[in-house]
């Protein structure tokens, strides 16, 4: 609606020190609920559908209902993203059902080496050259 | 919320980058490096978490800028040709080139960071179009931000990246820039950033013109609703010269969830149509010769393909299709062995399926909610409202420096990518003139404009007082919605019906008619005219006298405040800039119905400036060199 978090499986994330999809939301429109230790879209016409809190929340307990402007009911695309790879469920209005699996990603998160292993041809601060050129062209 | 409660926070910095998105983790990338061998401080300020803010938030399934320099595939001046006559002239060669250069060497650094790009059997990228090539990219933005966090962690204390921090002002010294100034969104404290050089790189503006769907459907825009003009705001506040503010951006995407076309019309060489099953490019090829030279040359000016499309719908012709049954059949076909074809015809579907999981996960939806299997049954497509990004075929932003080794005359004052404000770059949306940059292309810029604005804090080591009183007044400027609020809220039984003051949400919806119904938005086909753009200027300066009235309750409605603000000063801006550009050269973009055809006297630039001193326009004209 866009966003919607499950009541009975979001714990607020009482494990964490912050709650995941108010830490990713772009658009900081997931708040935690203080009484209820429930999080929710306090704002459903500003969700771009970016799915970022669907895949961050570590129960699982956030989907997405489309936009009832335009989109008929019970259509469902729901990720699974792992370290590498990335898994959806799309679910037809007419309960026919299709999965897809990509890669995310080669290199661990957190690995990354900014010069990529390239060297930068100059110390000049004036030059064109950007770091690690003329290697990385 | 007490306004009065806010604590004030003083951070000083040499390099101050405003914004998250690819042209900032450019900048951040790039910046870190110089500064740590001429020791220099940067720091990084995002409204929000780097992993997943800007326009590649959601990820993307192409990566729309690569030349393919090391092989031979193009040249630097194919590239310059052909952003050129998108533009219908109206581009800096300079700029392009400087992008184009370097561009893939930004892509190659994408890979090495982890970056899945698809390969041919010869290990060769895979080619969407001529410049496009395909990647995996769910985690596109996790990746290049976690490299920008990376290179900015290399200046151990001397780097430092805040989220969730909203910039609002730029701080000036005389005419130079020293500056933001900004709050958390999150706790009560507001920011003041001094810098010897700040680099703009907050994005393009959305949700300035009315979407076509106002339901829960208006966050749906195809570029994403937390772009809200902060780029273009601080620098017309700075005072500096802006470009291109006429040369908005009109994409024809799948209707409703504006789900990507490109892969379908280049990788899989679908076709659009009429109702009737007519190819409009082609039925309506004689209209692009009113457009010529741009409109004959190849490819086709997107704002033309547009034009022809809208011509279409307004005789009654619609809806416009994508065949991608036709396509992929067709695909199919080619293939004579009944297996091989099984196999490929999962392989597109997976294909087809990913290019709207990777970026627009609401087509995906959207297909899966109408039983549409592309396959079988062919999508709608339409033309979005406008938006403001010089990233895409929009052009409209700063007006910035050119390289010394490429830019002709006056097109050089100093420093890459400088806008005419001293100690004040942009990058990315926030420069104009330099189109068709895309994620690549802006990280690409903002490594460059990153460097040099090392130079110029290496070159000006100077430090500047600012004064308690300057920001004490910028404080209390920026806080005053809180405090409108609180002093009003508890006259009416509804907090948002005040006669007092004015909510942002209704501030938005009340731009948005404006924007819509005189500026030549979506409701009306994008046409306007003199007549109608004096009348929406007149409206915009009620809306400019209400903003001293924005109230908001807590810190969200407070960035909403800012945020509709900023907008407003787009929307000016763009005003003042059709006005001034008296004819129509972007027909698919806006027609001026008082002006239809394209002028010689206007192959040049429409650059305007706000003076801070008099608060008064300015517009200039501008050569193309």
């Amino acid at each position: 609606m866009p966003s919607f978090v499950i009541n009975e499986k979001c714990d607020g994330c009482k494990a964490q020190d912050r709650t995941a999809c108010q830490y990713i939301c772009p658009n900081d429109l997931m708040v935690l609920d203080r009484e209820t230790n429930k999080a929710f879209n306090r704002a459903v016409d500003m969700c771009w559908e970016c799915y970022s809190c669907v895949k961050i929340c570590p129960t699982q307990a956030i989907e997405i209902r489309g936009y009832a402007d335009f989109m008929p009911l019970g259509g469902v695309v729901q990720p699974l993203r792992s370290s590498d790879s990335i898994m959806w469920a799309v679910r037809f209005r007419n309960k026919v059902v299709k999965r897809f699996k990509f890669p995310i990603r080669t290199k661990p998160e957190g690995s990354i080496d900014p010069d990529a292993g390239f060297t930068t041809g100059t110390e000049d601060l004036k030059s064109p050259v950007l770091r690690t050129e003329p290697d990385s062209l | 919320m007490n306004a009065d409660n806010f604590k004030t926070l003083v951070v000083e910095t040499d390099l101050l980058i405003l914004g998250g998105g690819m042209a900032a983790c450019g900048a951040a990338y790039e910046a870190s490096y110089w500064a740590k061998k001429n020791k220099q401080r940067v720091t990084l300020v995002d409204k929000a978490a780097m992993e997943r803010s800007g326009a590649v938030a959601m990820g993307l399934s192409a990566i729309n800028l690569y030349l393919g320099l090391s092989k031979g595939n193009n040249t630097v001046d194919d590239y310059v040709s052909y952003v050129k006559n998108d533009l219908m002239g109206i581009a800096r060669k300079d700029l392009v080139a400087n992008i184009a250069r370097h561009v893939d060497s930004s892509v190659h650094l994408f890979e090495k960071w982890g970056l899945p790009i698809w390969k041919d059997e010869e290990g060769n990228y895979v080619n969407e179009g001529r410049w496009q090539i395909m990647i995996h990219g769910e985690s596109y933005k996790n990746i290049v931000s976690e490299a920008a966090k990376s290179a900015l962690k290399e200046l151990g204390e001397d780097g430092a990246y805040y989220e969730r921090v909203f910039i609002t002002e730029p701080v000036m010294y005389e005419d130079r820039c020293v500056g933001a100034v900004g709050f958390s969104v999150r706790e009560n404290v507001f920011y003041v950033f001094k810098a010897k050089a700040v680099l703009d790189v907050m994005g393009g503006a959305v949700h300035v013109f009315r979407p076509r769907s106002v339901g829960e459907g208006l966050g749906r825009s195809w570029y994403p609703p937390f772009n809200s003009g902060a780029s273009t705001y601080f620098t017309l506040k700075a005072g500096a010269e802006m470009t291109c503010q006429e040369v908005r951006f009109v994409p024809v995407r799948f209707k409703d969830s504006y789900g990507p076309v490109g892969a379908w019309f280049l990788l899989f060489k679908s076709r659009a149509t009429n109702a009737k099953g007519e190819d409009y490019m082609e039925k309506r090829s004689s209209e692009l010769e009113n457009w010529a030279p741009y409109g004959t040359s190849k490819p086709t000016p997107a704002n033309l393909r547009n034009y022809l499309m809208l011509l279409e719908l307004e005789e009654g012709n619609g809806p416009i299709y994508m065949r991608t049954d036709e396509a992929i059949q067709k695909l199919v076909a080619e293939i004579p062995d009944e297996k091989e074809s099984r196999r490929k015809m999962k392989e597109l579907e997976s294909e087809a399926w990913e290019d709207f999981l990777d970026m627009t996960v609401s087509q995906a939806l959207n297909w899966a909610s109408h039983n549409i299997m592309p396959e079988e049954t062919p999508s709608e497509i339409s033309a979005c409202e406008p938006y403001f990004i010089s990233s895409h075929s929009g052009a409209s932003g700063a007006w910035v420096s050119g390289p010394k080794d490429l830019a002709p005359g006056e097109h050089h004052w100093g420093y890459d990518n400088m806008t005419s404000v001293k100690g004040l770059f942009a990058a990315g949306d926030a420069a104009g003139a330099s189109s068709h940059k895309f994620s690549s292309g802006s990280f690409t810029e903002g490594r460059i404009a990153g460097k040099a604005a090392i130079a110029f804090c290496v070159d000006h080591p100077e430090a500047f007082e600012i004064s308690e009183e300057q920001t004490a007044a910028m404080k209390e400027r920026v806080l005053q919605p809180l405090k409108t609020f609180q002093e009003h809220h508890a006259y009416t039984n509804d907090e948002d019906v005040n006669p007092n003051y004015i909510k942002p949400r209704m501030f938005m919806f009340r731009l948005q008619k404006i924007m819509d119904e005189y500026a030549g938005g979506a409701s009306v086909g994008f046409k306007t005219s003199g007549a109608l753009l004096t009348r929406g200027l007149e409206y915009l300066q009620f809306m400019k006298e209400d903003a001293e009235k924005l109230a908001a309750a807590d810190l969200n409605e407070l960035m909403r405040c800012w945020e509709n603000v900023h907008r407003m000063w787009q929307a000016e801006s763009h005003i003042r800039t059709m006005l001034f550009r008296e004819e129509t050269r972007w027909p698919g973009y806006y027609f001026r119905t008082d002006y239809p055809r394209m002028k010689e006297d206007w192959e040049a630039f429409a650059n305007c400036r706000w003076d801070p001193e008099s608060g008064k326009w300015e517009m200039i004209k501008r050569e193309i060199l």
